[in-house]
């Protein structure tokens, strides 16, 4: 029969932090529950019912008891909130210099792109050892990004961006699954994460993209498109330069600051007079079914590859 | 007094489940507010959804509730006010046995109310005219944002149509009070169902006090 | 008094013939009835599409039904399970019955709303009935859109109607109740001296009457946006398809409070009469009832955690969700704190009491894990979330369903179930309850995700061994669907409070008269006194 495996495996620095977590929510409950079965199976025996005419006169109520055993609870309870809350925030914290993934997620397969160009269906390759940022959306319904080795969970929503990290710990290959329900092949949209030694990672890489970085590819659409006609390095055009953009402060017409992060780039390029920037006017076409979700990340790594690097990671908008 | 309460003879101001007529028509009032609670909490759910994509859009939600006509809009709006104080009169009429009264508040109550159904009517052929209707001949002028302004004229088609909904089903409460008001069942000792039909009526009408400004007066400004 | 021979005592069963007396009947007890015949109906449909789910997961390839058909399977059985019988389950069958009579009532404050109830209930599961056999429904029993708005091509339209219409049966049942409570109780009734089933329909019934028009307003959302495609939760237009999971989810959690209220108040009559003492901490549980209503609408955010809600929404949401687990661990305690120095009878009723506490602590403490954000992120829409919701669901409410119903059958038929095949039931439902579920804890933390048809074959062994479990399970329904209709024409004759319990109900005759009082009761005692009740006649130990 060979072994029954019985727990997953731990192949992320999240992993073995929430298997501690679980242990601890185990333990708890492991108590509680032979408590209560204890206590029930003991009282129903020695308390059994021995003759019809047994009335039993015993107080209703005690104050003390019922505080004590609301309290103590409370307490044990708060101890899983800000253990759990603490692990949640690092999840939406990825670091700085994550390897950077974009995903997205259409019924029913997993379309990945590493930033140097290669692409891979429903296959993950990532390098050991190092953080790992996915930037993801969905082309149609909503999915979710599950790897249950890594601990990690992020639903993967059409409309808008959400991100997932995790640096891998282990070499090997890992389930990937959809988890949030999609339709008829819902259960087919899976795949394999594999953590590979970093050379073995880097070798992987040289083996294949022809089509150069994602960032090459990124500039060669902002030229089919035309943006260049607005959008001048030196700012002489219509429009706002793009160079140092990405990550900046950007101040509106309406007087509002937003971050230039990944979801304004992609706003503008498919609803371009949601937010217009101060000072100019609202001229620029919507790109809205001439540029697929994969369309939209490259021009937005093309973006990204015009100027400095974003700061210090702050909690990632879901 | 409780104890000689037991099963009776059944008439409309003490039903058989009940053991007094008081008691009969606190319940039946509790009732009736109950079940304004949950239509609260029904429109409830189409105010969120308004609020949060008139946040989210604001600009767009104000252009697109300029094109609707605040005139008429206000106009209407005093004519669901007036309905609702002949619907007073028609509950006092009932507090006091008046047969002839309650039929005749009843039925300008409902005569207003048509009213304002009729130029609901006129205001929604008039977007249909405007092509302000969600849908693929959908355009609403000075705006990009066409998917955004049919979000607005998606709820506002939706609010003021449950609305108008209610209105409807109102206006077949009236019907029937009307014709039970002839029979002159209503009286000092008996007049509830009347007091709860206005209880709904109102109800409807204060939907409409918090629809008017937030569909019709995005941003606007005396003058404008 | 009525003086005519046993066999012909008039009482609501006899009182009136014909199929018009029941159909336009105002009887809360023939009500409670109607919609125990019909909710039964639903429990075995939905029992069905059970059956097939799990003999499909016996392997790992979807082989016995195509993966559109698995789909609807698991659709259906969630629709007709939470929509058709746990939501009116308890309340419309025996707080109809019995709620109006454990105060001192003749009936419902409005029993023709009553009978309304009922009629909404049916014509709504007609509605989901027709699109179950007319091809059936694949969106999962929540509707998340943009599928079920824009990509499903199933019967989504006619589904929401029908659970539509039956949320209205919903919100007239909890207005109903909550207005007999608050104007019918009988002379001496105060609120603290009302049984705890009483309190719990009450919370119960305030929950229903404001959540479940948040569903309505979503379904019709979900109606406008399939049929005019408005686009309130379609991106390409603006709009939030998450939006939609916080209004459903609005609902939808309270909603799990309406199907688990009732059962705690059944099991808080069962522990004591099967105790013959009062419930330990009645105050306690009596305002447990009302907290978890209240905190159970501040908590939806949970079921959004990797939604790409925000962060600190997350968090304030486990937060609040820790809240409300705390009023079920006090009933939990008290109710252990009963049995202390009781006099513990063992018949069935209390075999299914001790069944749900055990399962409820179970699968109450599982939320605790579930309500924790860094464990949510890994279990959420795997198979621990299913366990979890499943140890609730039918170890907890249909067990206490299952008691309630023994308990109250010789009131409510005149007739007593026979007690050992009863017993044996129990163990086989426990048994089988168990293996079917316990294994998805393990299936669910190893990442096996819900709602699929195939999988890797890996989580095959613990599958079989749910499969299984299913199959005793099964058995162990069957058997009082068997043996209650069997003790209609041969079960033992049923006195008036064979168990020796307090509460109004019990001073009646079984079956009660058609007005349930001859004359309306004062009430001078305490709900839980069992001096007033020793040398009535017992009939099990």
């Amino acid at each position: 029969m060979g072994k029954l495996p019985l727990f997953p495996e731990q192949a992320s620095t999240f992993a073995p932090e929430v298997d501690h977590l679980l242990y601890y929510l185990l333990a708890v409950a492991v108590f509680f529950t032979l408590l209560i079965f204890g206590a029930i199976f003991y009282f129903a025996v020695r308390y059994r019912r021995r003759s019809e005419q047994e009335l039993p006169h015993v107080a209703h109520t005690g104050m003390v008891l019922e505080i004590v055993w609301s309290v103590i609870p409370f307490g044990l309870t708060m101890v899983m909130f800000t253990w759990g809350a603490s692990i949640y925030m690092k999840e939406s914290r990825p670091p700085a210099d994550a390897l950077q993934i974009n995903v997205v997620g259409k019924q029913w397969m997993w379309k990945l792109q590493h930033m140097e160009g290669q692409r891979e269906i429903n296959e993950l390759h990532i390098p050991l050892g190092r953080a790992v940022k996915l930037t993801m959306t969905s082309e149609d319904v909503i999915h979710s990004f599950f790897v249950p080795a890594f601990r990690t969970k992020q639903d993967v929503v059409p409309g808008k961006y959400s991100t997932e990290w995790f640096m891998p710990t282990k070499v090997g290959k890992y389930h990937l699954f959809c988890a949030e329900y999609c339709g008829t092949k819902h259960s087919g949209m899976i795949g394999w994460i594999y953590v590979m030694e970093p050379q073995d990672y880097a070798a992987w890489l040289n083996g294949g993209a022809a089509g150069g970085s994602l960032a090459d590819n990124g500039a060669k659409l902002f030229q089919d498109l035309a943006c260049t006609n607005c959008h001048k390095a030196d700012g002489s055009g219509r429009c706002p330069t793009l160079v140092g953009l990405f990550g900046k402060k950007v101040q509106l017409a309406d007087g509002r600051f937003v971050t230039a992060d990944e979801a304004y780039i992609r706003e503008s390029i498919l609803q371009p007079s949601a937010k217009v920037v101060a000072g100019y006017q609202p001229v620029m076409p919507t790109f809205q079914g001439l540029v697929t979700e994969e369309g939209v990340l490259s021009l937005i790594e093309y973006v990204k590859s015009l100027g400095p690097k974003p700061a210090a990671a702050v909690p990632e908008k879901r | 007094m409780a104890n000689e309460a037991h099963a009776h003879a059944e008439t409309l101001a003490l039903r058989e489940q009940f053991d007094t007529a008081e008691q009969q028509k606190d319940a039946s009032t509790l009732g009736m507010w109950i079940f304004l609670v949950t239509e609260i909490m029904f429109f409830g759910g189409m105010f969120l959804a308004y609020t949060i994509y008139r946040s989210t859009f604001p600009a767009v939600f104000a252009l697109a509730s300029s094109s609707l006509n605040v005139y008429i809009g206000a106009a209407n709006t005093v004519v669901l006010l007036c309905s609702s104080f002949t619907m007073v009169l028609a509950v006092r009429a009932a507090q006091l046995g008046q047969r002839r009264a309650i039929v005749i508040f009843l039925i300008l109550t409902l005569i207003l109310g048509g009213i304002f159904l009729g130029v609901k009517a006129y205001e929604w052929n008039e977007k249909f005219q405007e092509h302000h209707i969600p849908g693929p001949s959908f355009h609403l002028e000075g705006t990009n944002e066409q998917g955004h302004a049919q979000l607005f004229f998606s709820l506002y088609f939706a609010m003021t149509g449950l609305h108008a909904l209610h209105m409807v089903i109102g206006a077949g409460l009236l019907i029937f009070f009307i014709f039970k008001a002839r029979q002159g069942i209503y009286n000092a000792d008996y007049n509830t169902p009347v007091d709860l039909a206005g209880l709904y009526w109102h109800f409807v009408d204060i939907i409409w006090i918090f629809l008017f400004p937030l569909l019709y007066l995005i941003d606007r400004h005396l003058g404008k | 008094m009525i003086t005519a021979a046993v066999q012909e005592r008039e009482h609501y069963l006899n009182a009136s013939y014909g199929i018009k007396s029941w159909l336009l009947t105002k009887d809360h007890k023939r009500i409670g009835l109607l919609y125990l015949a019909t909710i039964t109906l639903f429990f075995f449909l939905g029992g069905a599409f059970a059956t097939l789910i799990r003999i499909e997961l016996l392997t790992p390839q979807g082989d016995l039904v195509s993966s559109e058909t698995y789909n609807k399977l698991f659709t259906m059985h969630g629709v007709a399970m939470v929509f058709f019988f746990l939501i009116p389950s308890i309340p419309a069958t025996l707080g109809n019955f019995f709620l109006p009579m454990m105060i001192g009532a003749r009936d419902l404050a409005f029993p023709r709303i009553n009978l309304l109830s009922w009629y909404l209930l049916v014509v709504g599961g007609l509605f989901s009935l027709f699109a179950m056999l007319a091809g059936g429904v694949d969106t999962g029993w929540t509707f998340y859109t943009p599928y079920s708005t824009t990509y499903s091509n199933t019967w989504v339209i006619a589904t929401a109607v029908g659970i539509f219409i039956a949320g209205f049966s919903s919100i007239l049942t909890g207005l109903n109740f909550i207005v007999t409570v608050h104007r019918m109780r009988a002379p001496g009734m105060t609120w603290f001296r009302m049984p705890l089933f009483v309190w719990s329909n009450y919370a119960t019934a305030v929950i229903q009457v404001l959540g479940t028009p948040v569903l309505a307003v979503t379904l019709l959302l979900v109606f406008c946006e399939r049929v005019f495609h408005i686009g309130i939760f379609d991106p390409a237009l603006g709009g939030d398809p998450v939006l939609f999971q916080h209004l459903f989810w609005f609902y939808s959690h309270p909603a799990v409070y309406i199907m688990v209220l009732p059962a705690m108040g059944v099991i808080s009559e069962l522990v004591s009469v099967y105790s013959r003492k009062a419930v330990f901490g009645y105050g306690f549980v009596a305002f447990s009832s009302v907290a978890i209503a209240v905190l159970g609408f501040l908590v939806w955010g949970h079921h959004l955690f990797v939604s790409t809600q925000s962060v600190y929404a997350g968090m304030v949401f486990s937060f609040l969700s820790y809240f409300v687990a705390i009023p079920s661990a006090i009933k939990v305690f008290n109710w252990t704190a009963t049995l202390y120095k009781g006099s513990i009878s063992y018949a069935t009723p209390m075999l299914y009491a001790f069944g749900f506490i055990g399962l409820f602590t179970i699968g109450g403490l599982t939320g605790l894990f579930v309500a924790s954000l860094g464990i949510d992120v890994h279990v959420t829409d795997t198979y621990f979330v299913i366990a979890h919701f499943h140890y609730i669901m039918v170890g907890g409410t249909i067990m206490a369903y299952l008691g309630g119903l023994h308990y109250w059958w010789p009131k409510m038929t005149g007739r007593m179930y026979p007690e050992g095949w009863a017993k044996l039931s129990a163990l086989i439902i426990f048994l089988g309850f168990n293996l079917t579920f316990f294994p998805q804890f393990i299936l669910g933390y190893m990442g096996m995700p819900r709602r699929y048809a195939a999988y890797p074959p890996e989580f095959q062994v613990l599958h079989v061994l749910s499969t299984a479990g299913a199959s005793v399970l099964a058995v162990g329904y069957l058997m009082p669907m068997i043996y209650f209709i069997w003790s209609l024409r041969y079960g033992k004759m049923a006195g008036a409070n064979p168990w020796g319990a307090t509460g109004l109900e019990w001073k009646t005759d079984s079956p009660p008269p058609l007005h349930n009082f001859d004359e309306t009761p004062v009430v001078t005692q305490d709900a839980y006194d069992y001096s007033q009740v020793m040398g009535e006649v017992i009939e099990v130990g």
